[in-house]
């Protein structure tokens, strides 16, 4: 794949004077009216995001007989209908092939929905693993989402979609927006209160127009993004986890289910068994100057660890960041400092989330 | 983009404006625009003495950080500390409120190094 991808809004970020960007394949908008303004105005109002890039699968059968239990980390047998749950899907050494969220559309009816650069291995792993004769289709392509987040996006769902404005965290329903059919879920990657909405992406630009005929309602590129689920310490597939990292060392253990088999479980038993080698840690630097990802993090000026993804939090004035670091007892509150030959930067070691008190369960 | 008559500039995209014997020093719209937010700088100290394209000061925006280099050599005899407090004023203004560093002209000749507005205009609308 050479050529970049473009999502059905492409060509009106453009027109609409978005600054455009190369990202996991994609020519997506990186800002509209600026970082720091987009990322403020989610956590005060509402933005709307451009997130047709991202990877569906449709897949049906008992998640014990057709072997999705068996591929996904988190416990799906016992998700009620209407319900997502987020996981991963591991290669046999226990390193993360891609993070997800599951959703349980019926009994036996389920949507998986991935990141952008890893649809086409996702793909092949559900094949290889998945009991012959299931129904798996990768609607990709024929998928669009635009992502409704902050703190005023109910008011909006209300306006748009009735039906959903009962959704509660992590639950969606099938239902119309603005009148066409649509799967509306009370999910998303900012940590506010926030909907993802999912339509056949040859109406994403006629919804994309008028969510923005709205007032309320500004646009915001992957840049505010970033910060966003930066701020909340969520992780990022590519950059804070990869095939090198186990959900044990990424602190993504609470999103699995030793209590089931599933992929890679052995091996995460016996590291846990002898102990893992690194922790995952966040950071804040004492200044505005921001951690960056491949920092290193000195401790009393020796190497003990990585920055993974770093940048600067508008909401808190200071640099943020996360990464490993190797295992330290009790780590919190430890003077660090990150940077490279050229700059170190004074840190600590702190707790997630950055930003408290969001909107995202009221 | 704004490319102010009376100054002078460096394919780095700085710029520098001569007022006497010092000359005032910042990055362009060019360089600003490019970077997006400007979250930090940090600013050279007064009394460094810089040679011409030297290493200046820092600018760091939310996406990365980047390296300025003096337009000319000389000492700093004056740095911006509004941008301490305030560097988005980079953004806002970068020929005025958001200059860096003023410095002690070594050799007012330099300037032949450097770019007048069209030679920089004809180079930012080569990039």
């Amino acid at each position: 794949m050479n050529s970049i991808l473009s999502t059905p809004l492409t060509a009106d970020h453009i027109v609409r004077g978005a600054r455009m960007a190369p990202f996991a394949g994609w020519n997506m908008p990186i800002q509209y009216e600026g970082i720091i303004a987009e990322t403020l105005y989610t956590r005060s109002a509402v933005s709307c995001f451009d997130i047709c890039h991202m990877g569906e699968f449709l897949l049906k059968g008992d998640p014990g007989a057709c072997g999705l239990e068996h591929l996904v980390t988190a416990r799906l047998g016992d998700m009620p209908k209407g319900s997502c749950r987020y996981g991963s899907i591991l290669n046999e050494k226990g390193g993360v092939l891609d993070d997800l969220i599951v959703y349980r559309k019926g009994p036996a009816d389920w949507m998986i929905v991935v990141n952008a650069a890893t649809i086409e291995k996702d793909k092949k792993h559900f094949q290889a693993h998945l009991k012959p004769g299931t129904e798996f289709r990768d609607v990709s392509a024929q998928t669009g989402k635009i992502d409704l987040q902050g703190p005023l996006s109910r008011d909006i769902i209300k306006a748009i979609a009735p039906a959903a404005v009962t959704l509660g965290y992590y639950t969606f329903m099938e239902t119309n927006v603005l009148g066409r059919p649509a799967l509306v879920s009370r999910t998303g990657y900012t940590g506010e209160l926030g909907y993802e909405l999912y339509v056949p992406a040859q109406e994403i630009p006629e919804l994309w127009k008028k969510l923005l005929d709205d007032p309320r309602i500004k646009p915001a590129g992957l840049g505010a993004r970033d910060v966003l689920r930066l701020e909340m310490g969520y992780s990022l597939y590519g950059q804070d986890i990869n095939e090198e990292t186990t959900p044990l060392d990424a602190g993504l253990e609470k999103f699995v289910d030793f209590k089931k088999d599933f992929i890679g479980k052995n091996a995460l038993e016996s590291k846990k068994k002898t102990g893992i080698a690194r922790q995952r840690v966040f950071l804040r630097t004492l200044s505005r100057r921001s951690p960056r990802h491949e920092h290193h993090i000195f401790v009393d000026g020796q190497t003990k660890g990585i920055v993974t993804s770093g940048t600067f939090s508008p909401h808190l004035n200071c640099g943020i960041g996360m990464g490993f670091l190797e295992n330290i007892p009790a780590a919190r509150g430890l003077n660090i400092s990150v940077g490279d030959d050229k700059v170190q930067i004074e840190a600590v070691i702190t707790d997630k989330p950055f930003v408290k008190h969001t909107s995202l369960k009221q | 983009m704004n490319i102010p008559a009376g100054l002078y500039f460096t394919k780095e995209h700085e710029w520098v404006r001569i007022e006497g014997s010092a000359g005032i020093a910042g990055i362009t719209d060019y360089a600003q625009h490019a970077l997006g937010d400007v979250t930090f700088v940090e600013l050279p100290k007064k009394g460094q003495v810089l040679k011409q394209f030297q290493l200046m000061a820092t600018v760091e925006s939310v996406k990365a950080a980047s390296d300025v280099y003096a337009p000319v050599s000389g000492t700093i005899i004056e740095m911006n500390a509004e941008l301490n407090a305030n560097p988005g004023l980079v953004n806002q203004d970068c020929y005025a409120k958001g200059w860096i560093a003023k410095i002690m002209l070594a050799d007012p000749q330099e300037t032949k190094n450097l770019l007048d507005p069209a030679a920089y205009k004809a180079y930012v609308e080569g990039l």
